[in-house]
């Protein structure tokens, strides 16, 4: 492992002198996961905790990619050193995955964001583990903000949005109507509504229905604050100043006061339990795997069982 | 530092210049995809500089490039030479239309294999995957 550890000691010097490639080879080295993965944490965590971190989600082909690349291009070109996670599924048959929002930012990778792009790779947990740990290598190496784009399908992929300061959900006219809106789940999450699409028929019907949720959410309590709603056409540029700057209201308000804090220690805590899950299971599974069936012992005892034998256990 | 034992192989795939013709990219693409490969798609009318970009932030194993312009003479060492200067050490595959007569200085330059028309998908797994491992680190 030491040789390990100087190549690691070395790439987070590069990183800090701005060497890209650095950077490039740590996220592998988070994504992947294990040892190395818990290294470049150590290194950079005293170094993170000073970015923006936005969260855009919502349903496939709402314009995701498009308004993030638009809103990592604008701040590219202003005085901004963004980065963009663009987090895409892997095929569940094979593993693969096609990674594809590159070909939309274009413009804001030649204005000079950071742009990696990112497969889910199937094992549920292990995104949950890795995107956090890759924001902090960004952040740690002086990008801010961060954009972390998901698509808004599967928990895991919501949660892992949700875990930002700032969560954009992106709708688009047509997606649902006032009773679709009260599902809970995307909706319930968001700092900022976007309506993208917003040349197309239908486009003030979704705002309506989303005003009319909102409303809602405000009479029950449920809501502190009333989200933002933006009408965007983000394929011809049109709302996108609208966009940034509830974007930079948000911020504002968020590290103007409490909000922050309170946003990160839950945060801190949701990431701990991730951890501690993953590790657990870990140790679970070789006790799961030497296990046979008996028809005497429902699977609720053997469970607690193995628990119980797993807590005498002195370290993992 | 060992390169990904089981993560998947991430390549990039692009076409340079004015050579419109993706739709055998598309099919390399899902090739490789279904070979289990994670593919980091840039499309078309990509320059030396925007692969050479999307390798070092991608931390990609390999550039596939698809070429149907007759450029390969020009545009493969160029791409294969930008990626060494900018000390990316990954492997060059060729796809796409490539005489015989052009194989032997395709290989001189620097590209890792050629692919021509009627490749299947195994073809094409395997050619990227020995490209890899023949770098290995």
């Amino acid at each position: 492992m030491a040789s390990e550890d100087s190549t690691l000691i070395s790439l987070v010097e590069k990183a800090s002198e701005g060497d890209r490639r650095s950077v490039g080879r740590l996220l592998t080295l988070v994504e992947r996961g294990g040892y190395s993965a818990e290294q470049v944490a150590e290194a950079t965590y005293t170094l993170s905790g000073n970015s923006h971190v936005i969260g855009i989600t919502g349903a496939p082909g709402a314009g995701k990619s498009t308004l993030t690349a638009c809103l990592a291009r604008d701040l590219a070109v202003s005085e901004y050193k963004p980065a963009v996670l663009a987090v895409d599924p892997s095929s569940p048959l094979t593993g693969g995955a096609i990674l594809g929002d590159r070909v939309r930012m274009e413009e804001a990778s030649e204005a000079g964001a950071f742009i990696r792009s990112m497969a889910t790779r199937g094992h549920a947990g292990g995104l949950a583990l890795a995107v956090p740990g890759m924001v902090r290598v960004f952040d740690a190496f002086g990008f801010n903000p961060i954009i972390i784009e998901t698509v808004g399908v599967g928990q895991v992929e919501v949660d892992v949005a949700s875990a930002a300061d700032t969560v954009v959900v992106v709708v688009t006219s047509g997606w649902g109507d006032a009773v679709q809106a009260n599902k809970a789940g995307l909706l319930e999450i968001a700092d900022l509504f976007v309506v993208n699409k917003a040349d197309r028929p239908g486009a003030s019907d979704a705002r309506r229905d989303l005003e009319l949720m909102i409303d809602l959410s405000q009479i029950t309590g449920q809501a502190t604050r009333r989200p933002d709603i933006v009408m965007t056409t983000a394929t011809e540029g049109e709302g996108l100043d609208e966009f940034t700057k509830a974007i930079f209201e948000h911020r504002e308000l968020l590290f103007g006061g409490e909000q922050i804090s309170i946003r990160r220690s839950k945060r801190w805590k949701a990431e701990v339990r991730s951890r501690l899950d993953y590790l657990l299971s870990e140790v679970a599974k070789e006790s799961i795997e030497n296990l046979e069936e008996k028809k005497s012992s429902s699977p609720g005892s053997v469970a607690r069982e193995i628990a119980e034998n797993l807590l005498k256990k002195d370290e993992l | 530092m060992s390169k990904k034992e089981n993560a998947p192989i991430r390549i990039v795939l692009a076409k340079l210049g004015l050579d419109g013709h993706d739709r055998g990219l598309k099919v390399v693409a899902r090739m490789l995809r279904d070979s289990g490969m994670e593919v980091v798609y840039l499309g078309l009318r990509q320059t030396t500089e925007m692969v050479v970009t999307a390798v070092e932030q991608e931390d990609a194993d390999a550039v596939g490039i698809s070429m149907h312009n007759a450029g390969h003479l020009t545009l493969a060492p160029r791409i294969v030479k930008a990626l060494e200067d900018a000390g990316l050490d990954v492997p060059v595959v060729v796809g796409g239309i490539v005489p015989e007569s052009d194989l032997e200085a395709m290989a001189e330059a620097g590209v890792a294999g050629v692919l021509g028309p009627g490749s299947s998908a195994e073809d094409v797994a395997t050619c990227v995957r020995e490209a890899v491992a023949a770098r290995g680190e």
